[in-house]
Formats: structure tokens, sequence, C-alpha cells
């Protein structure tokens, strides 16, 4: 059977300044994988999540997602931030967050109605915050805050899900939910890219895997390209793991 | 002259209800507006921008050698646009923070003005008397059309607020999210801005450059302690914004020699103070007053679960113990025992205390902590 293609990226080179970031990197991601994107930091993982996005504007390369340029097919791509990079403090609602996840759909000027609100409950519900839906986002645990995170993109209902960091800063109940869910949604089809920094979950959590550091050192299968001579090539040569056989 | 008076006067004296209508819309827009000033991370922006003004008031006086209000807020507009956008440059193209660009622009537009308005009040032209109002402003010379002029633009941000209400909010919240979602974020961020600065234009001719910031600031950071919703919150600035308009212009109104700006963002300073104080649930008080309550209560509980390891170490729960023993315990007071022995949980007996049925009991669960004694 031949694989579907959910994204390819062509050439894609970022920098800040003068010094690229990323360097022409080509990948193509199957359809329906569940794929870490592993470096050392600085490596331009989230860098290459915001590129592909559109969030950073490339210097040079392109993306299409199932054969289309990104930007025309917006609709079918959800992204989950690092939890960090907004400030909780702000004045609204958890279920208000993931009502967010509706507005891409629903375009400008156009309010949620009751289909959208009934969507979020429902997202809310799969991450197993619907208790806490009134609580103002401040007042929520760094993992509750991530799970809202998901829930949002969850609401999206996209083809693919990018995320960045998802178990950063959560406890081990909080990881096993979020990591339930990521395969729930493979199940389901869809094609889930999520930065992730814990080498030893990789083998237990993703089926595909990507090795980033400025360059792409490797992509493919976990099974056939998780070893120790990637991990070297992208971490360096002290760098020792014990890799599950 | 007494509130009733004063009201009475409202109504009859024809530039006093001017100048009250202006100060209040102007009030309510910059409350409006400040909220998306705070939430966006750009309070300083309005200081700066209004700062920046300056110099395109002197420069408007100079070439057109007019002191008509319109074309001296036109040169305002223009320098503090000229100055956002220099901030805004800085920030991108080299290494400064943001703070430190903001602070640059500031005193060098604001030195600049300065050095003008010198220079102008040097000139051998009558004219130029009053310019130096744009400093500390002066509601005084707030004109009908000004008023209209206010409440056009005050109109046209709230039906673009309420139009693009998600969208504000969306890119207020996370703006990198905003743009995945397809939304153009260059737009929303330039339509805020603009509005800012318009606000502080508004404001000029009364607040005055130096204080105008203040009238952005001020009622939305005293809104954001009452309320977690962003709707109330804008409400609530607009409203606070209103009534330090009004209060503000009353007391100048009422008393000889006292500059109506000042005193309208020192109204607004004692609403912050009150709402940093009093608010339920981010307010200093009640958070002190919970803090204390918490402290209080974990005493307690510590001095009823140490009583219980004494007491179960005899048949009968209410075996009474010495006071005296409890004398090197850490979380024992006088007031504490007082204080169990009101909630009957223990009984005391002259130099004597033993534990009640409802105080062992009570103890035992407290926290589940000695679920696994071995009893």
């Amino acid at each position: 059977m031949k694989e579907e293609i959910a994204v390819a990226i062509d050439d894609l080179t970022v920098a800040y300044n003068y010094k690229p970031v990323l360097w022409d990197i080509d990948l193509t991601i199957p359809k329906g994988v569940l794929m870490a994107i592993v470096g050392p930091n600085g490596a331009g993982k989230s860098t290459l999540i915001k590129a592909i996005l559109g969030i950073i504007k490339p210097i040079a390369g392109s993306v299409s997602v199932f054969g289309k340029p990104y930007k025309e097919q917006r609709q079918l791509v959800a992204y989950v931030p690092q939890k960090g990079s907004v400030d909780w403090d702000f004045p609204t609602t958890a279920l208000d967050v993931v009502l967010m996840g509706t507005y891409g759909g629903l375009g400008w000027v156009k309010r949620p109605g009751k289909t959208e609100k009934k969507a979020a409950l429902e997202a809310l519900e799969k991450v197993g915050m619907l208790p806490y839906k009134n609580r103002q986002i401040s007042q929520l645990s760094g993992g509750q805050q991530q799970r809202i995170f998901l829930a949002r993109a969850l609401v999206q209902n996209a083809e693919i899900y990018f995320m960045d960091e998802p178990f950063q800063g959560v406890d081990a109940t909080t990881e096993k939910a979020i990591i339930n869910i990521l395969k729930l949604l493979r199940k389901a089809g869809k094609t889930v890219i999520v930065v992730h920094h814990d080498l030893q979950t990789v083998p237990e959590y993703f089926d595909w895997v990507t090795f980033l550091n400025v360059k792409k050192i490797a992509t493919g299968p976990v099974k056939d390209i998780f070893n120790n001579e990637n991990l070297i090539k992208t971490y360096g040569i002290n760098y020792q793991v014990s890799v599950q056989e | 002259m007494t509130i009733l008076e004063y009201i009475e006067l409202l109504f009859n004296d024809y530039t006093l209800r001017t100048i009250t209508l202006g100060t209040a819309i102007l009030g309510a827009v910059c409350g409006m507006l400040g909220s998306f000033a705070v939430l966006r991370k750009q309070s300083l922006l309005g200081d700066a921008i209004s700062h920046a003004a300056l110099p395109g008031i002197a420069i408007a006086f100079l070439i057109t050698g007019a002191k008509d209000s319109n074309t001296l807020l036109l040169g305002a507009l223009i320098s503090g646009l000229v100055g956002a956008f220099w901030i805004k440059t800085i920030i991108t193209k080299t290494h400064l923070k943001s703070d430190t660009a903001l602070g640059l622009i500031l005193s060098l537009f604001f030195g600049v003005g300065m050095l003008l308005l010198t220079f102008i009040q040097k000139q051998p032209n009558a004219n130029q008397a009053g310019l130096d109002k744009y400093l500390f402003g002066q509601a005084a010379t707030l004109l009908e059309k000004d008023v209209w002029f206010m409440t056009m633009v005050t109109g046209v941000c709230l039906v673009v607020l309420l139009l693009f209400w998600k969208e504000f909010k969306l890119l207020l919240f996370d703006a990198d999210y905003t743009k995945t979602l397809g939304f153009n974020i260059k737009f929303l961020d330039t339509l805020i801005t603009s509005f800012i600065v318009a606000a502080i234009i508004l404001g000029l001719q009364t607040v005055g450059v130096v204080l105008m910031s203040a009238m952005l600031l001020a009622p939305a950071a005293a809104a954001r302690q009452w309320t977690n919703s962003l709707a109330i919150m804008v409400g609530l600035a607009a409203t606070f914004g209103t009534f330090s308009g009004v209060i503000g212009t009353g007391i100048s109104a009422s008393y000889p020699n006292l500059s109506t700006g000042p005193v309208i963002v020192l109204v607004a300073s004692v609403f912050v103070l009150v709402s940093f104080i009093f608010s339920p649930n981010r307010g200093l008080l009640f958070k002190e007053i919970r803090f204390r309550q918490n402290r209080n209560d974990l005493k307690l509980h510590k001095t009823l679960s140490f009583m219980y390891d004494i007491a179960k170490t005899h048949k009968d729960v209410d075996h009474p113990h010495s006071v005296k023993i409890l004398n090197n315990f850490h979380g024992y007071t006088k007031k504490s025992l007082h204080k169990l022995e009101q909630e009957n949980l223990i009984v005391v007996t002259g130099t004597n205390w033993s534990l009640t049925m409802k105080g062992f009991e009570k103890a035992k669960n407290l926290y589940n902590q000695h679920v696994e004694t071995n009893d």
C-alpha cells in the first residue's frame, strides 16, 4: 500500500540574525504516525514547528500539507504551543481557552455558538478537565494548563497535530493521560508530531522519530532508526542512552 | 459648594457640562483601550507615545503659526506614530529590550519637544502663550466640538472592539496561536495600537502628555483586580475611567486653582489603591486575612493532632493530661487551647486537659495521617 504523505518539507532554512537555526531541512511525514522530534537544546526543534506553521518566516523552503501549500490547508492543522509561551494570569476561564480552538473554523467576526460550546465541553471531557471548566486559568496546576492546551487543539478537529513539548513540567499521571490521548488520535488516523525531550520514553510512546540538530540527521520508524549511531550523530560522541531492544 | 449644588450647576452651566462630558468620555475610552494595552503588555508604549507627541505639537505650531487644536493634535498624532514606529524598529532590529527602547524614545522625543517649546516661548509672537497646556492638559479649553469628536472616536473604537472581540481576545492571550488559526495578527495589532494612539491624542488637551499614560493604565489595573473575565474587565475599566473623569472634574471645579488633568489622574489612582487593597480575590487585605486564617487553622490542627498522639496511648480517650506537657510544643498557645475548648474538641479542668470524643474523631481523621497507626 502506498503511504499517503501528511506533511512534506522542502529545503527549509531558518535563521535568527546571522546564525542558521535550521539548515536545509527536507522531511516527509507519512499520514497516521505518532512522531517525536528529538535533538539537543538549540537544535531548532521548536523553530521547526513554528516555521512549518508560519509563525516564523523561513529564509527559504516550502511546506505542503496533503499535497497543497500549508496556507490553504490551515484548517487541517492544530497546534499546541509550549505552556510557558502565554501569560496564564490572563482574565479568562478554562472553557474559554478551549473555545479558542473553534475560532479558526469560525473565521473573522463570527462568534462561537452552541455547537462550538458543545465541542469545547467534549474536548474538556476527553482530557479530564470538565470539572474545572469555569476555573480561572491561573488557578490551574501546570499539568492542568497543559491539558487545557491539548483540549484547545482537539477542538480544532484537525488531521495533523503539532505539539511543542507537551510533557514539560507535568506529573506522571498527566503524562500518561496525554500520551493516551495522542495514541487515540493516531488510532483515528490522525498524524501527531511532538517535540520531545525524554529519550527513554521514545520507543514506548512513538512509532516514528526525527533526529534534528540544525540539520536533519535521520527520520523514520523508531524500530529501525532509534539507535546509538543516530543518537551519537545528534547529541555528540559522549552521549549514552539505553535503547530498548 | 455641596454636591447637590454642584449637580445643579452641572445641568445649568454650559462650560462645566461640556468639560464633564468630555472628561467622562475620555475616561471611558481610555479605560477600555487601556485594558488592551495592559494585557498586550504594552503599558509603557502609551507613555512613550504620549511623550513622543510633544515635539509634533511644537513643530505643527512652528509651521502653521496657528493654535487651532486640530492642527496641533494632527502634529501630535504624526510624531506619536513616528515614535511608536521607532520603538518597534529598535526592538526588532537591535538586541535592546523593549523597556530600553521605550525609555530611549520617550526621553529623546520629550527632550526635543521641551527644547522646541522653550524656543517658541522666546519668540516675539503673542500667539505662543498657552502651548504649554499640552504638558499637563487644561480641561477648561474643551469645546463642544472637541467633545463631539471624542464621542465619534469612542463610538468607532467601540464598534470595532465588539466586531473583532473574539480576535482581539485571542491575540491578547496567545499571538502565535492566533497566527496558526489564519488570522492576520499584524492587522489586529495595528488596529489596537492605532486605537491606543488615538485615545492618547484625544487626551492630550485634557490631561497632557506627562500624565496621559496614567489615564490608560490606572482604570485597567484597577479593573483587573475585581474580575477574571475580559469582558467585565473592559467594562469596569471604562466605568472607573468615566468616574475618574467626572469626579476629577467635579473636585477641580469646586476649588480654585486645581488643575483638572492631575486631579483626574489622582482620582484614578485612588481607584487603583482601593482595588489593590479591598478587592475580594486579589486584594491585599483579604489575601492577608485568608493567610492568617489558614495559619491559625493549621496551628490548631497541629495542637489537636499532638494531643491525639498523647491521648491514644491511654485506654480512655478522655483521660486528663497536664497542660504543662504542651508547653514545649510549638503550635501551642493559651489562645489555641481556649479555641479548642470553645469548639468542644477538648475539656479543660484546672491545669488539665482531656480530649472529647468529637475532638478524638476529628484528630483521627485530620488529613488521614493516623490511619496506619498500630492501636
